[in-house]
C-alpha cells in the first residue's frame, strides 16, 4: 500500500515527545542519586506505579503484533494476550512483594540477597543483559518500521529517533521520568483502545466485496477446469484479457494468471477446486522484486502516489448469518456472536521463486468462516494442535508455559517493585496492573476482529493492522493511535535501557568488577552505560531490519523464564538453595534456552535459509525443557554443595 | 512463610490449574473449543475471557485478604 505521511500524526507524536522531555527535565533533580536514579526513591504512587506497569509491560508487540496477529488469523492471537496477563498472576502471587522486601535496585540484588555472592551478581547480570536486549530489538525494529510508513522517514532514521528520545528521558531523570512515561503511555493506550473498541462495535458488521479504496475484487465460475485454457472462454469470461503463461517454478501451484491488454496489469487468480470437478477463480495480488531490485505489483512498477499501482487494502466479510447485508450497533457479546455466523474472506501469502532467480508473493482470498476464526490453530504456530504430531502440541504447551512463566522473569518489569515505598504497595500496584493489562487484552480481541472486517489491512505488513483500523475510522483518531503507537515504543524501551544500565553499573562494574564508586559517581556511570546501551538498541534496530520481530520477543521470554525463574522461586521457597546452585541455574537455564532456540525448526527457517527439517530439536519452543531443567540444576547443585555451605 | 505468601501460594495454585486445563484442552482436545455454552460463542472465547477476568477477581481476592490479615493491623 501507499502512505502518505500524516502530518497530525507527526504532530501529536512531537506533542508527545515535547511533553515527556519538558517532564524529563523538569523531573531531572529528582534522579540525582542511584536511589533517586533506578529507584525513584520508592516514592512513586502505587496506582500510578500500576498504570505505569501496563506501559512498560504492553510493547510494540502487544499492541501492534497482537492486534495483527487477531487481524489475520483470528483468535490466535489472543492467545498471547491470555498467556501475557496470565502471567501476571506469577508476578502478584509469587514474586512482587518479596521482591520488594529483598531487592534495592536490580533483578540480582533480590536473588543476592541471602547470599552477597560476586558469582550471582555476575550470572544475574549478564542474563539481565541478555533478556533485556533481546527484548530490545524487536521494539526498535518496531519503531523503524512503523515511521515509514506514518512518518514519512526511513527505517533508520525511525529508530535513530526513538532511540535518541529515549536515551534523553532516560538519562534526564532515570527512573523517575521512565515511570511517568510509562504512566501517561499505558493511560493514553488503555483509553484510546477503548474508544476504538466502543467506534467498532458501534458501527457493527457489513457485508463487502473489497476493501475501503471501493476495489471489488473479482470471482470467476464455476467453470470446467479444461476451459480455462481456451480462447473463447477467456475472451466471454475475462474480456480484455489473454491468459499469461505460467513460469515453471509456479507448476505445483493452484494459480492461473491473465494480463490486461489496456494496462499491462497482470492479474493472479486463485484455483478453488469444487468436489464437481469445477473450478472457482478468486482474483489474488502479486508483489515481485524483479533482478534490479525494482517492485512491481500486478506487473506493474509499485506507485508512490495514489491511484497508481498498489496493493489494495483488504479484510472484509462476504456473508453475514440469515442474508443480513448489515447489524447496525452491536454489544460485545452479540459482536461476537454475529462474527461467528459470517463468513470473512482472510488473505494468505506464499512467496515464488522463479525461475530467473527474481522472487513473488502472492496474496489470494481465503474465505473463511467466524467460526474457525474464533478457534485456536489458523496461525502457523499454532496449526500443530490440529495435527496427529505430538511434537507439534508440545510446541504450544511450551509457548504457553514460556509466556505464563515469562513475565514475572522480565527484569525490566521487576525493577518496577522499588519505586514503591512498601510490599503493599508493591501489591497494589501490581493489582492496579493485571486490571489495566487485562482491561487492554479483552480489548484486543475487538480491536483485532474490527480490523479483520474493516476493508483496511495491509496484505502484506499486520503490524500496520491498528493503525490503519484506526484511520478507516477517523482520520484523527488515526493521528492519535500512531503516536501512541510510538509511544509505546518509548516506554518500554526507555524500562529496558535503565534495567541494562543497572546491571551494568550495579551489578558488574560495583559488585563484580569491584570498583569503588560514590553516589555521585555511580548515577553518572550509569547515564553513560544508558547512552551505550541505547546506542547499541540503535544499531542492533538498523542491523536487524527484516527480523521477525514476535520472534525475538519469544526468545526473551523464553530465556528469562528458563534463566530466571527458577533460581527466584527457589530461592524464595527452599531453604535448601545454595549461591552455587543459584549461579547454576541461570547459567543452565540461560544458555539451554538460547541453545535451543539457535537449533529450532523456526530458527533454521527464519534466520539460517536453511531447511527447518534439519533442526536439531524436536519442536521450536524451549520452555517446557528449560524451565524444569533450571529448577533441576538448581536442586541438584544446591544438593551437592550444601554441605561445604554448613562448613563455611 | 508469611501469611500472604501462602494466601499467595494457594491462589497461584487454583489459578495455575484454571490456566493448565486451558492449555491441555487447546493442545490435545482443541475440538472441545468448537462447542458453543452460549448460542454462536464458543468455550474458547469464553474460557479465554474467564481466564483474564478470573485473575483480576483472585488478585482482588487477594487484595482483601491480605488486607485483613496482615495489613490493616500493620496500619493500626
Amino acid at each position: 500500500m501507499i502512505y502518505e505521511p500524516s502530518w497530525m500524526a507527526v504532530f501529536v507524536f512531537l506533542s508527545f515527545v515535547a511533553a515527556t522531555m519538558g517532564l524529563s527535565f523538569y523531573l531531572g533533580g529528582r534522579a540525582k542519586s542511584t536511589q533517586g536514579f533506578f529507584a525513584a526513591h520508592g516514592q512513586i504512587p502505587w496506582f500510578i506505579n500500576g498504570i505505569a506497569f501496563a506501559g512498560d509491560y504492553l510493547s510494540a508487540a502487544s499492541f501492534l503484533g497482537i492486534c495483527g496477529m487477531i487481524a489475520f488469523y483470528g483468535y490466535d492471537g489472543f492467545l498471547y494476550s491470555i498467556g501475557y496477563l496470565a502471567g501476571w498472576i506469577v508476578a502478584l502471587f509469587v514474586v512482587a512483594e518479596p521482591m520488594k522486601r529483598l531487592g534495592k535496585f536490580t533483578f540480582a540484588d533480590a536473588l543476592d540477597s541471602k547470599f552477597q555472592s560476586r558469582g550471582i551478581k555476575l550470572a544475574v547480570g549478564i542474563s539481565t543483559l541478555a533478556v533485556s536486549v533481546f527484548y530490545l530489538i524487536p521494539q526498535m525494529v518496531g519503531a523503524g518500521a512503523l515511521v515509514q510508513p506514518l512518518l514519512g522517514l526511513s527505517h533508520w532514521q525511525g529508530v535513530a529517533l526513538v532511540g535518541t528520545t529515549v536515551i534523553i528521558i532516560v538519562v534526564s531523570a532515570g527512573m523517575v521520568s521512565t515511570t511517568y512515561v510509562q504512566f501517561i503511555k499505558g493511560g493514553l493506550l488503555v483509553f484510546f483502545s477503548l474508544i476504538l473498541t466502543v467506534m467498532i462495535l458501534n458501527q457493527g458488521l457489513s457485508v463487502k466485496q473489497g476493501g475501503i479504496d471501493g476495489h471489488v475484487f473479482r470471482t470467476v465460475g464455476p467453470v470446467s477446469e479444461e476451459k480455462l485454457g481456451q480462447p473463447a472462454w477467456i475472451e466471454s469470461a475475462l474480456p480484455s484479457m489473454v491468459m499469461v503463461p505460467l513460469d515453471p517454478s509456479w507448476n505445483d501451484l493452484d494459480f492461473y494468471r491473465t494480463k490486461d491488454v489496456g494496462s499491462g496489469e497482470i492479474i493472479t487468480w486463485r484455483i478453488e477446486r469444487d468436489t464437481d470437478g469445477q473450478v472457482t477463480l478468486r482474483e489474488a495480488q502479486t508483489v515481485s522484486r524483479d533482478l534490479d531490485g525494482k517492485l512491481l505489483i500486478n506487473g506493474l512498477p509499485k506507485g508512490t502516489k495514489k491511484g497508481e499501482p498498489e496493493l489494495h487494502p483488504v479484510g472484509y466479510i462476504s456473508k453475514l448469518a440469515d442474508g443480513k447485508t448489515q447489524t447496525g450497533p452491536l454489544n460485545p457479546l452479540t459482536y461476537l456472536q454475529e462474527l461467528h455466523g459470517a463468513e470473512i474472506i482472510r488473505w494468505q501469502g506464499q512467496t515464488v521463486k522463479e525461475t530467473d532467480g527474481s522472487e513473488t508473493t502472492i496474496y489470494y482470498q481465503q474465505p473463511t468462516s467466524g467460526a474457525k476464526l474464533l478457534l485456536p490453530g489458523n496461525h502457523p504456530t499454532f496449526k500443530g494442535i490440529h495435527s496427529n504430531n505430538i511434537t507439534d502440541r508440545i510446541n504450544f504447551v511450551s509457548l504457553m508455559l514460556a509466556l505464563f512463566c515469562g513475565t514475572a522473569s522480565l527484569p525490566h518489569i521487576l525493577i518496577r517493585y522499588y519505586t514503591v515505598k512498601n510490599e503493599v504497595s508493591a501489591r497494589k500496584s501490581t493489582i492496579v496492573g493485571i486490571a489495566a493489562i487485562g482491561f487492554f487484552y479483552v480489548l484486543t480481541l475487538y480491536l483485532g476482529l474490527g480490523a479483520m472486517v474493516s476493508g483496511a489491512l495491509d496484505v502484506s505488513d499486520s503490524n500496520m493492522a491498528a493503525p490503519l483500523l484506526a484511520k478507516s475510522l477517523n482520520e484523527g483518531l488515526f493521528a492519535i493511535i500512531s503516536a501512541i503507537a510510538f509511544t509505546t515504543v518509548l516506554g518500554t524501551v526507555s524500562g529496558l535501557i535503565l534495567a541494562s544500565s543497572g546491571a551494568i553499573t550495579h551489578d558488574l562494574l560495583t559488585t563484580v568488577c569491584g570498583f569503588k564508586l560514590n553516589d555521585f559517581e555511580q548515577v553518572r556511570i550509569a547515564k553513560f552505560a544508558s547512552v551505550i546501551v541505547g546506542a547499541l538498541a540503535i544499531v542492533l534496530g538498523i542491523v536487524f531490519e527484516k527480523l521477525n520481530v514476535a520472534y525475538l520477543v519469544g526468545w526473551a521470554f523464553s530465556v528469562a523464564a528458563s534463566a530466571n525463574l527458577p533460581a527466584l522461586v527457589m530461592m524464595l521457597f527452599w531453604k535448601g538453595t545454595t549461591k552455587e546452585g543459584v549461579i547454576s541455574a541461570v547459567v543452565v537455564g540461560m544458555t539451554s534456552s538460547l541453545g535451543w532456540i539457535l537449533l529450532s525448526a523456526d530458527t533454521f527457517k527464519s534466520v539460517y535459509g536453511l531447511d527447518p527439517a534439519n533442526a536439531l530439536v524436536p519442536f521450536s519452543q524451549p520452555g517446557v525443557v528449560t524451565i524444569p531443567l533450571g529448577f533441576l540444576t538448581l536442586v541438584i547443585v544446591s544438593l551437592m554443595t550444601k554441605n561445604r555451605n554448613i562448613e563455611s | 512463610m508469611s501469611r500472604n505468601a501462602k494466601i499467595g501460594l494457594v491462589l497461584f495454585f487454583i489459578y495455575t490449574t484454571f490456566y493448565a486445563v486451558y492449555v491441555g484442552l487447546n493442545a490435545f482436545a482443541p475440538e472441545t473449543m468448537a462447542q458453543t455454552p452460549i448460542p454462536n460463542v464458543n468455550l474458547a472465547v469464553i474460557y479465554g475471557f474467564a481466564l483474564i477476568f478470573v485473575a483480576l477477581l483472585m488478585s482482588l481476592i487477594y487484595g482483601a485478604l491480605c488486607y485483613v490479615c496482615g495489613d490493616r493491623q500493620g496500619d493500626q
